[in-house]
């Protein structure tokens, strides 16, 4: 019986028998997104919200590629449309709808299906993606010969090659990679063992216990301050084990970030499952986990639970923390940045992935205890790389147009130097200012640590 | 350790945002936090305070006159009517140039996009040209793809309704507009920076298409009303140029959701909040609360993705809307306020809960918080439900903002008082 067919009279349904409610459509197999579906009411803020759809003609947005796509597919002979590629998965519509309809695992899971069932294994786009996405499993080659690995990808006919046989964009600058990795570095200071025992000075010179099993954590590095910004990575173990934390490091794979984004949700799922193994590892050993990258705690925090179910996926989501945002909470941060200098300007973007997580204030926040600090926030626009999909030739132009904003902004405050937590919003700052861009946690270094 | 402020607003719409405003103005640090984008992307835009009396009468033309006549128990008779026209200029005083209207206590009529007029008491400055008491003929443009707007059923809407004008509307292809269903924001990005769009004599600036398509439809009308897509962040300019290129007044008729104006007030609100240096933490939700031995609030817990952090404040304000915005819910057998679980007066049977006439005097439009008159929220034992909390805006019940067209003037006068009465109890 449809909607439609419900009898008019005054009779109230679970009177006498029990309430049955009406099944319009088959019972899900899979994951059930119909109570989002459901939920959506049309009004149009997800589309408001979508950096995209205000600068691509062939982007329909959010709402279509949401809940209007996932009633179309209840039709059998409708595919995927292939416009779900064109979604960045800024992620925006999520914080965007006033009626909890969740779009961003809508997409994800389009994504996925027309990934696996319409793009054709063989095309040039399925390599070039399936590429940038485990861009993890090709670093630790350059990582090796970072040098050489530099020098080629700088050479303006890798550039050349990149775009014309790859189809990732010619403008843009590869990341450089690091001489020595933050794992590298890591073991070579002696790993886990030296961790306790600076921790433990630290909490001698704090006045602290010498014993504390809650002050320890466990770190989610993610793959680009690993190989490209270990400078990062250092900056967090060094400010956490300042303030009397042991850091583990994990044994871990990428978070799932570009995979996702690219539709890849297999590749996602056999990362997804090497981390939420170790993680719930280090959580059994004592350890919260903390991030330093936004889109990775992202990533662990909201769309492991929303797309898998591996034993442990909601205790590692529900431990795992922005490391700011925990030592906000267990240490008294502003009392520890009282009295502490630096003498810098910075212009500050938030990332989509650290608004989405409600961090976007913080960095202004928790670095305005800093003495002679400046930082501005340069507004709430999207950076426009989106991870992966600015790099991608068809998205560049679409990137950058979104991006334009934000340069602006960036080039009408006073500083000449940028802040934010993406690696991949950083390089867009980068690349459309020619500005150096740090993150918060240096900048915490620089004022905490000697 | 929780996150520590003197005042901490929840809810980030008109209401939420004018208590943070007026908290911070009492020299307090205050912070508001919001789940989700508020609901001011589906609102007109308009600042009403009262179009209609309770019973349905009306257009009002002065709406400070009607206000004493309000039942006991509507959020305006509980605040009074000094504390309306206070907000008022507190709004004034963070709108500016932006809005007209504070000349006088009359209540402006402004056209809606059904070809409606709309008492109100401040209205949005590109919307001015358009006001229906003016006399001007006018021209309404319409677009192929804007099916929210037929301007030649709204002109001959107008003209049935009596306005002493004449008016036409004509419906044209918005020039640069290449899919059926463009989204708002690419009308108005496509404005704000000048892009070059193919028109039949060649590429031009979006906004000369624009002009050069209206200009031959000019009739002697004396003013363009266009729906309500003319830029977002460069709204003024794009105006300018279009009056300037057609000759004629152009003002821009407010519509539906998503609505630019409503957008737009959104930023005019927050960048005044980072003006007055209110910290705003969204897309996160209050999930629950912790009482001190006293039984006050002692902080609430914010859900951020799995991790439940601690806010703490020494007052606080709920605003976080109605049953559109989820400030107020309801199940099959029940109507509740989720995070505090206040008091929300409602029929035990939810077939009371509604009339047959969908115009009639509906009981759920006016479910919500009982409030005193310093806006705690009362139990069902008429004592407030907590000492420290205060309410505000559309959470509120009493009223019916639909059918009075009251909706951001209780969001106004509600927030100026249980921001301004929270800022004062936190700096004792």
């Amino acid at each position: 019986m449809s909607d439609a067919e419900q009898p008019m009279d005054d009779h109230v349904p679970g009177e006498e028998e029990g309430f049955e409610p009406i099944e319009v459509f088959p019972e899900a197999e899979d994951m059930d997104l119909r109570p989002g579906a459901d939920n959506c009411y049309k009004c149009s803020t997800c589309d408001t919200n979508c950096p995209v759809a205000e600068v691509d003609d062939e982007f329909p947005g959010p709402k279509f590629q949401g809940p209007e796509q996932w009633r179309l597919k209840r039709q059998e002979d409708h595919d995927i449309d292939d416009s779900v590629m064109k979604c960045s998965n800024c992620m925006r519509c999520d914080s965007a709808c006033p009626s909890e309809v969740p779009l961003s695992q809508m997409h994800n899971t389009a994504r996925a299906e027309y990934v696996e069932e319409n793009m054709s294994k063989l095309s040039r786009e399925y390599w070039r993606n399936r590429m940038l996405s485990n861009y993890r499993k090709l670093a630790p080659l350059a990582a090796t010969f970072p040098r050489t690995a530099n020098f080629v990808m700088g050479l303006s006919a890798t550039q050349w090659m990149g775009e014309k046989v790859m189809g990732i964009a010619g403008d843009r600058e590869f990341p450089e990679f690091a001489t020595q990795t933050f794992r590298g570095w890591w073991t070579e200071r002696g790993g886990n063992d030296t961790s306790r025992e600076q921790a433990r000075a630290a909490r001698a010179r704090r006045g602290e216990d010498l014993e504390n099993p809650h002050k320890r954590i466990a770190y989610f590095h993610g793959c680009y301050s690993n190989y490209n910004t270990p400078e990062v990575a250092k900056a967090l173990v060094r400010v956490y084990e300042h303030l009397g934390y042991e850091v583990m490091v994990p044994e871990q794979s990428c978070s799932g970030t570009p995979m996702f984004a690219n539709g890849m949700l297999e590749d996602a799922r056999r990362a997804a499952e090497t981390n939420v193994r170790e993680l719930a590892d280090a959580i059994e050993n004592g350890a919260d986990i903390v991030a330093s990258c936004s889109s990775c705690s992202m990533s662990i925090r909201q769309e492991y639970p929303e797309l898998f179910d591996f034993e442990g996926t909601e205790d590692v989501a529900a431990n795992t923390w922005d490391a700011v945002e925990y030592l906000r909470v267990h240490e008294d941060l502003k009392g520890e940045l009282e009295g502490t200098a630096v003498d810098a300007e910075f212009a500050y973007h938030a990332p989509c992935h650290a608004r989405n997580q409600g961090l976007d204030g913080q960095t202004v926040e928790v670095l305005s205890a800093i003495d002679g600090i400046d930082v501005e926030d340069v507004g709430d626009s999207c950076s426009g790389i989106s991870g992966t999909y600015g790099w991608k030739e068809e998205n560049y132009e679409t990137s950058m147009k979104i991006g334009e904003e934000m340069f602006e902004h960036m080039e009408d405050a006073e500083a000449t130097t940028g802040l934010t937590e993406c690696p991949t919003c950083s390089m867009q700052m980068g690349h459309g200012t020619g500005y150096e861009i740090t993150h918060t946690l240096e900048v915490l270094e620089a004022a905490l640590v000697d | 350790m929780a996150i520590t402020d003197d005042v901490l607003v929840i809810g980030g719409g008109i209401a939420g945002a004018t208590t943070a405003l007026a908290a911070a103005e009492e020299g307090v640090d205050v912070r508001l936090v919001t789940h989700k984008q508020s609901t001011l992307r589906n609102a007109s835009g308009l600042i009403d305070v009262l179009g209609y009396t309770h019973e349905g009468e009306g257009p009002i033309v002065d709406p400070f006159e009607r206000l004493e006549e309000l039942p006991k128990g509507h959020p305006y008779e509980r605040v009074g009517t000094e504390a309306v026209r206070d907000a008022l200029s507190f709004f004034d005083a963070v709108a500016g140039d932006a809005y007209a209207g504070s000349h006088t206590d009359s209540n402006a009529l402004v056209p809606t996009h059904g070809g409606t007029v709309k008492p109100t008491a401040r209205y949005p400055v590109s919307t001015a040209a358009g006001l229906a008491s003016d006399s001007q003929d006018t021209l309404l443009v319409g677009f192929e793809t804007l099916t929210d707007f037929d301007a030649p059923l709204a002109a001959s809407h107008l003209e049935a309704a009596g306005a002493p004008f004449s008016a036409r509307g004509v419906t044209l292809q918005f020039p640069g507009i290449v899919r059926d269903d463009a989204k708002l924001t690419r009308y108005a990005h496509l404005l704000d920076h000048e892009e070059s769009v193919s028109t039949g004599s060649g590429d031009r600036s979006a906004r000369e298409a624009l002009a050069s398509i209206v200009k031959p439809h000019l009739e002697g009308e004396s003013r363009v009303g266009l729906p309500a897509l003319l830029g977002d962040e460069h709204a003024a300019e794009v105006r300018a140029d279009l009056a300037e290129s057609l000759g004629a007044g152009v003002f821009e008729v407010p519509m539906g959701p998503p609505s630019l104006p409503g957008m737009r007030l959104e930023d005019l609100l927050y960048d005044a909040l980072e003006d007055a240096g209110v910290r705003v933490t969204s897309g996160v939700p209050v999930v629950d609360y912790e009482t001190d031995e006293a039984g006050a609030i002692d902080h609430v817990l914010v859900d951020r993705h799995g991790q439940e952090i601690p806010h703490e404040a020494s007052q606080y304000v709920l605003a976080t809307g109605g049953l559109v915005g989820k400030g107020v819910r309801s199940e099959r057998d029940r109507v509740f306020e989720p995070i505090f679980d206040c008091y929300v007066p409602h029929a035990d049977d939810r077939y009371d809960w509604f009339v047959d006439d969908v115009f009639g005097e509906q009981p759920y439009a006016r479910f919500g918080l009982v409030p005193d008159r310093e806006l705690r929220p009362l139990g069902a034992d008429e004592e407030p439900e907590f000492s420290n909390l205060r309410a505000a805006g559309a959470v509120l019940g009493g009223y019916d903002y639909a059918a009075e067209k009251s909706g951001a003037g209780v969001s106004l006068a509600t927030g100026y008082v249980a921001g301004g009465r929270a800022g004062t109890e936190a700096n004792r």
